[in-house]
């Protein structure tokens, strides 16, 4: 388990400045933003509003001895693996997802004991950021209690100080860096998402640095006109990188859905060839573009919009000409 | 009734415990599916919650969702919100039931789906617990939905990913699990509960033409069998039909 370290967290923010400037920049600069050995967190979960382009950007820069968590994890951290990056994942589910199975090369390197994985519950990874991005060093809960899951990880208890209650003491993380997709943000790095935010806000409350690729970048007026729907205010921003498609092959709620051909795919080959094709996958999606843009573009536009068209229908009536503007 | 599938026969059974008016954090898969015949057959009024962040699911029949936290899972929905919140709200006691599936089960309840074998050398590593620690630890009711063959029934788990009523007794609460309980498990050959006493995993019903002795066959522990013992009515044509146009779609 990583240290709690909620007060350096702290003391860091309080020494940085914030200041509202133009964050712009390219995936690949924010991406060397990581260093070997961080502990980056992904935002999104398993398939949805998973920041694919800055996931690729990380993986072409072949960093060394990254922790990766994420609520749920699907096959980016298959591709971490199986580029030597990882030593360790914090989850509490990783796998392609239900309808593939088991995840091979996940299990390859953990059952061999190559990398750890160390499995919380679903309720206590969130408590973990939400503790962090709170700023104490841990959260009760009557969750994870009497399971091996907490014998495993060597979780503590607390006993109430009112009441006598014994509770699990879920303990703070604060991650290096967050890298999250969202559907709109500004150059200063205020960011909306649509639908559902799984654990993204405290997610990048928590982390020390924080990098947003957005489907779209709009001007501050643009935010302030629907300052509701912000998810995050620009002093908690770090990086901000224009990514259109920017979750694809993954979905972004309301403007595309899963390309689940693709999963297919991948999934028949890391079951086929193991570890090999995560390798394969990373060399010709990632290495074999330019950049992000690339990548997508070789997508081709006829399924591009098959996709859009999946998620228009998803959506319900009166809203989809909001999300969709 | 003889083209009923062992999946269908899990899943309608299991709907028929989900009673009008109440909320149920549903697993994505059977626990969903069941959710939602549950809604169009006898609870129309049931609301379906889901960890993604998703409150008053209800599906676009043909369009499952493969995971809890993706559109096909949001469609119908009442509101959306994030991951965590909607495990607060299961703390809080607003979910009556909480619907698992299960890899390995015990007679206790205790549910693995970390690791075949040991955690430290696993022979198979699965995914891991997902919410479903969560959902056992919180939820006011349990109830797990899985095919019933020995190597899912098992004398003891190889890894408690998700506590039932641990070593029995009071135990559960021993640890400090101060909610929920666990109702029914279903399965293709049965329905069962846990004794109040023991909290040893009881036979109270039989699928239609299932006898005792096979429940006990596909069983790998000593199973309490109830004194009253009744058969399960068989899914009706309308549940069938239900069933299969939210996984097929609208027939043509």
């Amino acid at each position: 388990m990583e240290k709690v370290a909620v007060l350096a967290a702290r003391a860091e923010l309080e020494a940085a400045g914030r200041p509202a400037v133009d964050k712009r920049m390219t995936a690949e600069q924010a991406a060397a933003m990581v260093r070997d050995g961080d502990h980056v967190v992904i935002g999104g979960t398993l398939y949805s509003r998973t920041p694919m382009a800055l996931v690729f950007a990380l993986l072409r820069q072949r960093r060394r001895h990254l922790t990766v968590s994420r609520p749920l994890a699907c096959y980016e951290v298959e591709l971490f693996l199986a580029t030597g990056a990882l030593d360790r994942i914090v989850s509490s589910w990783v796998g392609i997802g239900l309808r593939w199975g088991l995840a091979p090369i996940f299990r390859h390197y953990v059952e061999s004991g190559e990398v750890s994985y160390d499995e919380w519950s679903h309720l206590a990874m969130g408590l973990r950021y939400k503790a962090g991005a709170m700023g104490v060093p841990f959260l009760p809960s009557h969750t994870m209690l009497g399971s091996d899951l907490a014998r495993t990880l060597g979780l503590q208890t607390v006993r109430c100080p009112y009441t006598g209650q014994q509770l699990a003491a879920v303990p703070a993380l604060n991650p290096d860096v967050a890298m999250i997709h969202a559907h709109r943000a500004d150059m200063f790095g205020n960011v909306q998402v649509d639908g559902y935010r799984h654990m993204d806000v405290d997610v990048a409350r928590a982390a020390r640095k924080v990098i947003v690729s957005a489907e779209q970048i709009v001007s501050p007026e643009e935010i302030a006109a629907t300052a509701d729907q912000t998810m995050l205010p620009h002093f908690a921003v770090d990086a901000v990188v224009a990514a259109p498609y920017g979750a694809y092959p993954h979905e972004c709620y309301g403007l595309y859905g899963p390309d689940l051909a693709h999963f297919d795919a991948y999934a028949a080959s890391a079951k086929e060839q193991g570890p090999t094709a995560g390798l394969r996958y990373v060399e010709a999606n990632v290495d074999g573009h330019p950049d992000f843009a690339g990548f997508v573009a070789a997508a081709g536009t006829a399924r591009l919009a098959a996709l859009a068209a999946d998620a228009r229908e998803l959506m319900p009536r009166t809203h989809a000409a909001g999300v969709a503007r | 009734m003889s083209d009923v599938t062992a999946e269908e026969l899990m899943a309608i059974t299991a709907s028929r415990l989900l009673a009008d008016h109440k909320i149920v954090f549903a697993g994505v898969g059977m626990p969903l599916l069941a959710s939602v015949v549950a809604r169009r057959i006898h609870a129309p009024k049931l609301t379906i919650v889901l960890e993604g962040g998703i409150i008053g699911a209800s599906l676009l029949p043909g369009k499952l969702p493969i995971s809890t936290n993706e559109m096909r899972a949001a469609y119908g929905a009442q509101m959306l919100t994030d991951i965590t919140d909607i495990f607060l709200y299961a703390q809080r006691g607003f979910f009556d039931y909480g619907f698992l599936g299960a890899a390995q089960v015990d007679m206790y309840g205790n549910i693995n789906t970390s690791v075949i074998g040991s955690i430290e050398q696993p022979r198979v590593r699965l995914p891991g617990s997902g919410g479903a620690n969560d959902i056992i630890s919180l939820c006011n009711e349990v109830l797990i939905v899985t095919q019933h063959e020995p190597r899912r029934f098992v004398e003891k788990v190889d890894f408690i990913t998700s506590p039932g009523y641990l070593s029995g007794g009071r135990s559960r609460a021993a640890a400090g699990l101060a909610c929920g309980r666990l109702g029914a498990v279903v399965t293709d050959l049965a329905l069962l509960d846990f004794e109040p006493g023991t909290r040893r995993m009881r036979l109270r019903a039989l699928q239609p033409g299932v006898t005792v002795g096979q429940v006990r066959d596909q069983t790998g522990f000593d199973l309490l069998v109830s004194d009253d013992i009744s058969e399960l009515t068989p899914p009706s044509a309308r549940e069938i039909a239900t069933y299969r146009e939210l996984r097929d779609g609208p027939s043509p």
